[in-house]
């Protein structure tokens, strides 16, 4: 058992064990802890990243650029000034002096030599420390070059990731409602939160047209400024993530009186009620016609496939350790379609009806997780003796040092897992992953048997 | 500079005001590399949550190892307020989980901007706790991330360490006076593991700091270790004080106060200064320097090692003479391949940093005396002005070569790029490439020929089954 901090006991649930239900989240990640979260900036960053045609530059010193260049497998249909990395890398001077000329200067060279449709400005750390009006210099470069130019208030110590989502929200929303939408179909949708990891938005993009929707803009994935102008124009907003793009869907419902609804596109369960929500919503019958054919097609495709890879998985024990808790209800279903039990999961940035909801989605016996770290999530893996571990890049050295099999569910991710073919995929990936060999070489599952051939 | 006339340093337009996909890391991060070297070490960043998350990921994306650094996690209160209480928790914190035999701690732009009293802080914080049964030693380091590159950070790191632990009289005495300090800079695990080898095999004990051949590239193992074996001792980086002499490497770390340089003031320990030895020369100089410390001469192993090098350089050198490459990567590490490329026939036409010495060009000059080519050197760049330079001078590069970052140039240019130092972000066994010594080198020559060799047969016609 992991030496778990007095101050995060309450962040860890036994399922069974302890009654009744009680797990604190929101909170600040305590200091020391080693938490897998990052900071407001990620939060910014990770949303706004896959607006492909908008020009992102960090203003700060160099590290945050740095860690956060080419970072998501956030692909695109056209432009890919997204992929570059722009800073106004602050020396000691711009700290002392003040950056904004600095950052004028950066912007105004930077859009001359690349002439974005908008441009992002991430505010991080020190800058709200030294008081860079930031705001005033992304006024006077849009005045001047004819562009969007937005501030992102994303100080790193500003709060959590979350509040970097909604700082991400806020920029998006002075976009919103800025261009005409005379042509835009009743039967007309907003894709919120998938962000086109390994081309996901455009299979989901893909089911939409064959069921008779307009998709009028995604944010983020393959995002292009001049459709989040329009987004307004659409009759209802669809939300995947719902951790980062929910208060974005609320102010649009106030603003401009568009409904939204909560969807997964993982696993083919979540995935065709997804579907089904927005055919209903939109009140077309052919439309529900429509979409009740293509499921039942892409489930007759997939599902003998699936059936397969049960035989193998059947029993097989899975954990699952993610950013936001919306992505594990999903996972913790595609893994039951596989076979498989998940006996541990957990997230960065879940909240109380998130970890209600999971509660109840799983077996006795499993382990909910707030804010984890690498030494809890370390004796849980031994604990629960898991045979693969479902997350991201951060966790996963701890899963292949202890001889664990690893499946990146994060922004890294090349395989596409969203949807029907997203599912195959995933199987696929999971199948692979607790089949290898090499497990059977490695110390943790030979244990103490290991001993040199006489 | 001994040819000037062939080096240039100008700019091909005036200067960009930004950085467009930096050749470099932040300062905070090449400390918490040399923290995760300090055996029972824990690195602690005095800052936002997201420094560490960031530099750990960063870091395990290249080690493909467990990389754990704390935080004090800064809230928008301790901004304010100044952040000794979060530091206080998070000490309390780190030692009740990981019992570390020390903590390094590192500080970050944020906390330098506010002006954090890291010397009362600790003072205070040591006065507190010092009837508590676990203390771990404290070290920490300045590095404002607005100020030089994770380089920096990382030699800076190197002598704080060095500086805070180092005691006159604390080496044992079977090792006092014998043992010699080897500071490497930054290399790879596998440099540190021959760099270890190369001394036991001449029987000459020493201090290699830091040392994350073993903490960044371990063994599977059956139980989660909280902080992973190996690395350089609190007893071996205290004992530096009585040691022989201190080896450094890095040319352009000229006048800059190092380790190295900090004992010798402080201790009178003999620091000798020489460039990473990669390719012949530079190697050479390194085994003559062994030689002289141990007493003896190079083992026979060694000597085998650059007699085959040098015959497998001469196998190869019609495919290498007059090849142009592009040379990018931290400075040191630029000025060993240079030394290395330009042994072999090849021009390096463009080394580049994102760090800025000031000694690139004189170092590079250095390594490079006999070569005739003009060549381009750049520091402080990033990699949209190497781009602009390469169209504008026309290089016409026949490889690239450097860490992963360079990866889209590469690809723009349409060459191969050919993965060396760090970070290497897509490709598997970064810290397993050995660039030092003649078997680095031999590596290193196998690697560039054969990529060129591929480039040659597939890009012909014919195909050839001989090259």
């Amino acid at each position: 058992m992991a030496d778990i901090l007095r101050e995060r006991e309450r962040q860890i649930y036994r399922k069974g064990q302890q009654q009744p239900f009680q797990l604190d989240c929101e909170k600040q990640s305590a200091a020391g802890s080693v938490s897998q979260r990052a900071c407001v900036f990620c939060g910014s960053r990770v949303v706004l990243y896959p607006i492909v045609d908008a020009l992102h530059i960090v203003h700060g010193p160099i590290g945050c650029a740095s860690y956060t260049w080419d970072i998501r497998g956030a692909l695109s249909s056209g432009p890919e000034l997204h992929r570059l990395s722009f800073s106004t890398d602050m020396q000691e001077l711009d700290v002392v002096r003040g950056g904004e000329k600095k950052l004028h200067a950066a912007l105004c060279e930077l859009i001359d030599a690349h002439h974005p449709k908008a441009a992002f400005v991430y505010a991080t750390c020190i800058v709200g420390v030294i008081g860079d009006d930031v705001d005033a210099v992304c006024k006077r470069v849009s005045l001047e070059k004819g562009i969007p130019v937005l501030s992102v208030h994303s100080e790193g110590f500003k709060g959590t990731k979350k509040d970097g989502y909604r700082a991400a929200c806020d920029a998006l929303l002075n976009l919103v409602g800025t261009a005409p939408i005379d042509d835009i179909s009743p039967l007309s949708i907003n894709i919120l939160g998938d962000f086109n990891l390994a081309g996901e938005t455009w299979m989901i993009r893909d089911y939409y047209k064959r069921m008779g929707v307009q998709v009028v803009s995604c944010i983020t994935g393959d995002g292009r400024i001049d459709d989040i102008r329009r987004a307004h124009g659409a009759a209802l907003n669809v939300v995947q993530c719902s951790g980062s793009m929910t208060y974005l869907a609320k102010s649009m419902k106030e603003k401009y009186g568009i409904p939204f609804i909560r969807v997964s596109y993982f696993g083919v369960e979540d995935m065709s009620k997804s579907l089904y929500d927005v055919a209903r919503h939109l009140k077309d019958k052919e439309m529900l016609a429509r979409t009740q054919a293509m499921v039942r097609e892409e489930l007759e495709r997939v599902m003998p496939v699936i059936a397969e890879y049960r035989k193998a998985l059947e029993g097989k024990r899975a954990a699952i350790y993610v950013g936001g808790a919306f992505k594990a209800f999903s996972l913790v279903s595609a893994l039951r379609l596989l076979g498989m039990t998940t006996v541990m999961v957990g997230s960065q940035t879940g909240n109380s009806e998130d970890y209600e909801q999971l509660r109840e989605l799983c077996d006795e016996g499993t382990i909910i997780a707030d804010d984890s770290n690498p030494l809890e999530l370390s004796s849980f893996l031994e604990e629960k003796d898991v045979d693969v571990f479902i997350g991201g890049v951060k966790e996963r050295p701890i899963a292949y040092k202890l001889g664990i099999g690893f499946c990146d569910h994060n922004h890294e991710r090349k395989e596409a897992l969203a949807g029907f073919e997203g599912m195959l995929n995933f199987a696929r990936e999971v199948y692979s992953s607790v089949m290898s060999p090499v497990w059977q070489l490695t110390p943790r599952k030979r244990g103490k048997s290991l001993e040199v051939v006489k | 500079m001994s040819s000037p006339l062939r080096i240039t340093n100008s700019s091909p337009r005036p200067n960009w005001v930004s950085t467009r996909n930096p050749c470099k890391a932040c300062a905070p991060l090449g400390a918490a590399l040399v923290m995760r070297g300090i055996a029972g070490a824990l690195p602690f960043l005095h800052g936002s949550q997201g420094c560490a998350t960031y530099m750990r990921r960063y870091l395990i994306s290249h080690f493909r190892e467990p990389m754990d650094i704390a935080t004090s996690g800064f809230s928008e209160a301790s901004t304010i307020f100044g952040g000794g209480e979060n530091l206080r928790q998070g000490l309390d914190n780190v030692t009740s989980q990981y019992h570390p035999a020390l903590i390094g701690i590192a500080t970050t732009c944020l906390t330098e901007t506010i002006g954090e009293d890291m010397h009362g802080l600790l003072h205070e914080y040591r006065t507190k706790s010092s009837s508590g049964t676990e203390n771990p030693v404290l070290v920490h380091v300045s590095t404002p991330s607005y100020s030089g590159t994770h380089v920096d950070g990382f030699h800076g790191a190197v002598r704080a360490v060095v500086e805070q632990l180092a005691e006159a009289g604390a080496a044992p005495s079977a090792y006092f006076g014998k043992a010699v300090n080897l500071f490497p800079g930054l290399v790879s695990a596998e440099d540190l593991r021959f760099l270890k080898q190369v001394a036991a095999d001449f029987g000459l004990p020493i201090t290699l700091f830091p040392d994350y051949s073993e903490t960044l590239d371990g063994e599977s193992m059956e139980k989660y270790h909280k902080i992973p074996d190996g690395g350089t001792t609190i007893a071996a980086l205290r004992a530096t004080a009585s040691a022989k002499a201190s080896i450094e490497f890095g040319r352009t770390l000229r006048a800059k106060p190092t380790a190295a340089s900090f004992l010798q003031e402080r201790f009178a320990v003999p620091a000798k200064r020489i460039g990473l030895p990669i390719g012949v020369h530079e190697s050479d100089v390194f085994f003559a320097a062994m030689e002289k410390l141990a007493g003896c001469k190079t083992p026979e192993k060694y000597r085998q090692q650059r007699g085959r090098l040098v015959d497998a350089y001469v196998d190869g050198h019609k495919y290498l003479f007059g090849k142009r490459a592009i040379v990018f990567g931290d400075e040191d590490m630029v000025v060993g391949l240079a030394s290395f490329l330009a042994e072999t026939g090849v021009v390096p036409v463009l080394c580049a940093s994102g760090g800025k010495s000031g000694a690139l060009a004189s170092s590079i000059a250095e390594v490079t005396t006999h070569l005739r080519d003009p060549l381009s050197i750049r520091d402080g760049v990033d990699f949209m002005t190497m781009s602009e330079e390469v169209a504008c001078k026309q290089l016409k590069p026949d490889f690239v070569i450097g860490s992963s970052k360079g990866a889209k140039l590469a690809r723009e240019l349409g060459v191969p790029l050919i993965r060396v130092g760090f970070p290497i972000h897509d490709r598997i066994g970064g810290q397993r490439i050995l660039h030092l010594g003649y078997r680095g080198a031999q590596q290193l020559f196998d690697l560039v020929v054969n990529t060129l060799l591929e480039l040659k047969q597939n890009s012909s016609s014919i195909g050839y089954s001989y090259l």
